[in-house]
Parts: C-alpha cells; structure tokens; sequence
C-alpha cells in the first residue's frame, strides 16, 4: 500500500507554475525513533507564493514543514532522508550551517511565542545578534508596518510583548519573522490559537505578503488554504496524496481521497 | 439526587483546610518561640564590642569578631567557587549535553550526591585539599570542601530553573538565527533566573549554618585574629556557636545565642540580596 501511494503522489507532482522554484524537496522521509512520519515527500515550493500543506492531525504536516527550516534538529531520534535544496543548496549538507538555514528560512509557530521582552526588543534582537547592517530601529519600523501592527502599538513600543492580545502577539512574531528578511516564512497553523477577527487579519497580512515572500502555511482550516494559498498539498499518514494549484485541488481533485478530505467527509 | 453527599465532601474539604491551617500553624509558632527565646537570652550580649572583640576567657569580653569574618571569606568564596561551576555544569546537561546513558548516569549521580552526609564531604576535604593539595587549615580549604557539599543542591535547583524555561522559547529564538549560546544567553538564563538563585541562596543558607566538614578539616575555635587572605586560617560563627554552648557557664550559653542572632541577621541579608536582584530582574523583563 506504501509503494502504491508513493507511485500515485510523485505521478501527480507534475505542477508547473512561471514562477521560479524556490525550495526543492525531493524524496524526503522522516522518522521519529524508527515511527515514519513524512514518506518519500516529493515537493516544489513556487517563489513569492504561498503554499498551504494541509492534511488530518497527525499526517505529518508540521514535521515536514520543521524540516524545511531545521527545527526537527532539536528534537531527539529523528531520522530523515531525501534532498531539500534552497535554491540548489541543500539544507542538509555537510558544510551547511543549520543557523543560517535559519535566517533564511523564517518561521512562525502555532502558539505565538512572543520573547518576554518589550515589543521592540523582540523585533530587534534577531537583527541585532546577526549584525545585520543598516538602521535596526528602521527596520523594527517597517516589520512592525508590514505587518499591521505598527497603529496598535506605536506609542507603546517599549511596553512588554506578553501584554499584546494574542492576535497582537502572534503579528508581532510575524512581524519579527519579516525583521530578518528571509527568503521563506514557514507558518505552523499560525491561526489555530485566534479568534476569527484575528484571524482574518493575518489572512488579509498573508496576501500582502506573498509579494515580496514566499510563506508555507500548514494549518488546519481549509477554508483558510482555500483562501489564500495559490498551491495546496495534501498529506495523509505521511503520504503526499496531492499537489496542485489551490482552485484544482479544491474544486477538481484528482485523488479520491483528497476530495474526501476537502469536502468535510473525514479528517 | 445530585446532591446527595454534598454535605459530607464539604465537611472533608473544611477538615482539610482546617488541618493544613493547623500544621502551618504550629511550624510557624515553634519558628516564633525559637526566635524569642534567643533574642531575649542573646539581646542583652548583643552590642559593638560583642561584635569587634575576638573569643576570650571572660565571657564580658568575649566576641565574634574572628568567627564572623571567617564565615563571610567562607561563604564569600565558596559563592565564588560554586556558582559558576554549579550553574555551567546545570547550563552544559539541560541545553548541550546529548540525552544518553552517560548523562543520565551524570544526572542520577549528581542527585545522590546531594544526599550525602555532610560529614563525608569533610573527610574528603580534609584528605584532598587539606592534605594532597596542602592548603592547610585555610579558609580556601574549607571553601572549597564547602562548595563541593552544596554543588549537587545549585546544579539540581538551575537544571530545574533551565528546564521550566518553555521550549517555545528557545524556537523562537533559533528561529531568527540565534546560535545555541545567544538562545541561552539572552533567553533561558534571564528566565531562568529567579530559579537559579533561589536554589543558590538555599545552597549558600546550608554552606553558612554547616558545623561538621568545618571541625572535619580543622577550622579552629580559638582565631584570635581575622583572616586577612585565602590562605589564613579561620573559624567561622556555628563553631564558635557550638564551643560556647558546650561550656558549663550560663554567660556562653547567652552568647551562644547572641551568635545565632549574629547568623541570622547574616543569613537574611544574604536572602534579602537574593530578592533584591530577582525583583530588579522581573521589573527589566517589562
């Protein structure tokens, strides 16, 4: 059954797009402590676009979105094979260094996770402690107003991030991500813990975006992937089941399973 | 229906309240009746010249003054000496070190460590430093077997301290770039802070109030002079504490207690510079 599903998902990763692939995963399995996770994950990642990975709980959306900026690094037994490449590099070669994987691939977590530290100390520190050039406090500036946060919190940079709502809070790591000009932003179900307002706020962020950044979001909501994703993947049991442009994928999948899935009938 | 025992697990929760209430109770008044008692015994001893004179024969002339510097170059340098190691080892097996059997190993150990008799901890002193090393009866000496005892207790309090720091903190830093070392730097030290230096104080409280490795590796009674370096000999206030409770006059029996008043108040100055940074701590957090 394995092999019967790898064969179906790299059959239907023909997509093309005239937009230049940015990230290349290639074949890519992971496993924790000998369990796999990710299976045999064939995947382009399209620049200045936003590619949503959905999928059931436990289909190995995050782990292989963690892979793409090295977090799973931190986590202890995990084996993973294949070829990630940025740009023709690969994420995973020996003289690479996984901090500067980092900086170039920038991530937002599920829960937000803001430094307990004042709202402009949490922008600045990355900048700061990479010695990036150019005016730090500029910089603060324009992320704070690339990402809709700038009015709200304007006369009160110096206050503490833990005193932000949620919502506030989780722009404010969207907006630190942005500091650090990466090339990617990976969002890790970046909504799950906002309410709809807040939420429709980071959609209505995330299109604005997509014109200078290439972002993979992972969530769980299909009707946010729907929304504001140009290509969708869909994941079950570590199997890449889809891939293809959001308005196919949603409207004429190819794969049974997939339409199962979109349409509410499972997951 | 639903109500039914309401009235019983009320009355258990009330009895339980209760009881807690009691049993804080009494450890607080035992607190209380050991604090009048010796200020009321020790206060009348307690003045300048108790303070400036050196131990004597003569109970009206007799001091603490030797005692009292020995016990602040003594705790003064097994701070020195124990913190650093302590709070690196804790900082080297929560953030570096592999979780393997050997760490584990290291972890376990650490932790029988801090159940060992204070007493063994003075042998060991008195056969390595005192001996091997030949540093003598010294203050360095009995700073060092000191801060062997109170390792394992600072280890295990700032690996607790390191490991409550939430790992969404240290993602969110290595997010952006930041090398192991800035993580810990900038991220789980100042949070962990608060924690570390509550295990330290309560390590430092045992180093101050610890009679038996002291008599093990030769601190005397009788130092008619204060340590003026590391390498002098000393005494320190719970064995003169001890020498004096151990004479037959009344007199020494009072200023047995006037000491331990001298090594409180020394003990909550320590903890109130505890407090002091913890506070300054939280309040830069904002």
């Amino acid at each position: 059954m394995n092999v019967d599903l790898n064969e179906k998902s790299s059959e239907q990763n023909n997509v093309t797009s005239d937009k230049p692939k940015i990230l290349d995963i290639r074949d890519v399995s992971i496993a924790y402590g000998g369990e796999l996770a990710v299976r045999n994950v064939t995947l382009p990642i399209f620049e200045k676009s936003i590619t949503a990975i959905i999928g059931p709980s436990g289909c190995g959306k995050s782990t292989l979105l963690r892979s793409l900026n090295r977090m799973n690094d931190f986590i202890e037994n995990v084996d993973q094979t294949g070829v990630i490449s940025l740009k023709g590099d690969d994420l995973y070669g020996a003289d690479t260094d996984p901090v500067e994987v980092r900086l170039k691939i920038g991530m937002v977590f599920q829960k937000p996770n803001p430094f307990p530290k004042s709202i402009y100390r949490n922008i600045a520190w990355g900048p700061t402690i990479n010695g990036m050039e150019g005016d730090i406090e500029e910089r603060v500036l324009t992320a704070l107003k690339q990402s809709a946060l700038w009015d709200e919190v304007k006369d009160r940079l110096q206050d503490s991030a833990l005193n932000l709502s949620g919502g506030q809070q989780q722009r404010l790591c969207i907006a630190r991500a942005l500091a650090m000009e990466p090339e990617i932003i990976l969002m890790d179900e970046p909504c799950s813990a906002l309410d709809p307002v807040s939420t429709s706020r980071i959609e209505d962020l995330l299109f604005e975006l997509k014109e200078k950044y290439t972002i993979v979001i992972v969530t769980h909501n299909m009707q946010q992937a729907a929304r504001v994703s140009e290509y969708t993947a869909f994941l079950e049991n570590g199997v890449l089941v889809e891939f293809g442009d959001t308005d196919q994928v949603f409207t004429r999948p190819a794969n049974q399973r997939t339409e199962e899935y979109v349409t509410g009938r499972f997951g | 229906m639903i109500s039914a025992n309401l009235r019983r697990r009320h009355l258990i929760a009330s009895l339980f309240r209760w009881s807690c209430i009691a049993v804080t109770g009494v450890a607080v008044a035992i607190l209380c009746v050991l604090i009048y008692q010796v200020t009321t015994v020790g206060m009348p001893w307690l003045d300048l010249q108790f303070l400036d004179s050196f131990p004597s024969r003569f109970p009206e002339k007799a001091g603490i003054k030797s005692a009292l510097y020995g016990t602040i170059w003594l705790v003064g340098l097994t701070a020195l000496f124990a913190i650093p190691t302590g709070v690196l080892a804790a900082i080297y097996l929560e953030e570096y070190a592999p979780n393997n059997r050997f760490t584990r190993f290291i972890d376990i150990n650490i932790a029988n460590l801090a159940g060992v008799p204070s007493i063994v901890y003075g042998i060991l002193g008195l056969a390595l430093f005192v001996r091997f090393f030949h540093l003598e009866r010294s203050v360095v000496s009995g700073a060092l077997t000191m801060s062997l005892l109170i390792l394992p207790v600072i280890v295990i309090a700032s690996k607790e301290a390191i490991r409550a720091v939430p790992q969404s903190l240290r993602q969110a830093a290595f997010a952006v770039g930041a090398t192991r070392w800035q993580v810990t730097r900038a991220h789980v030290l100042p949070s962990a802070i608060p924690g570390i230096l509550t295990g330290v104080i309560l390590a430092l409280s045992r180093a101050i109030g610890e009679t038996a490795p002291l008599i093990m590796i030769g601190a005397l009674t009788y130092i008619a002079f204060v340590p003026e370096g590391p390498m002098d000999e000393f005494t320190a206030l719970p064995i003169q504490i001890f020498n004096w409770t151990a004479r037959p006059q009344q007199e020494f029996h009072e200023l047995a207690s006037a000491g331990i008043i001298v090594l409180l108040v020394v003990l909550l100055l320590m903890n109130s510079v505890a407090v002091y940074i913890r506070f300054r701590g939280s309040r830069r957090e904002k």
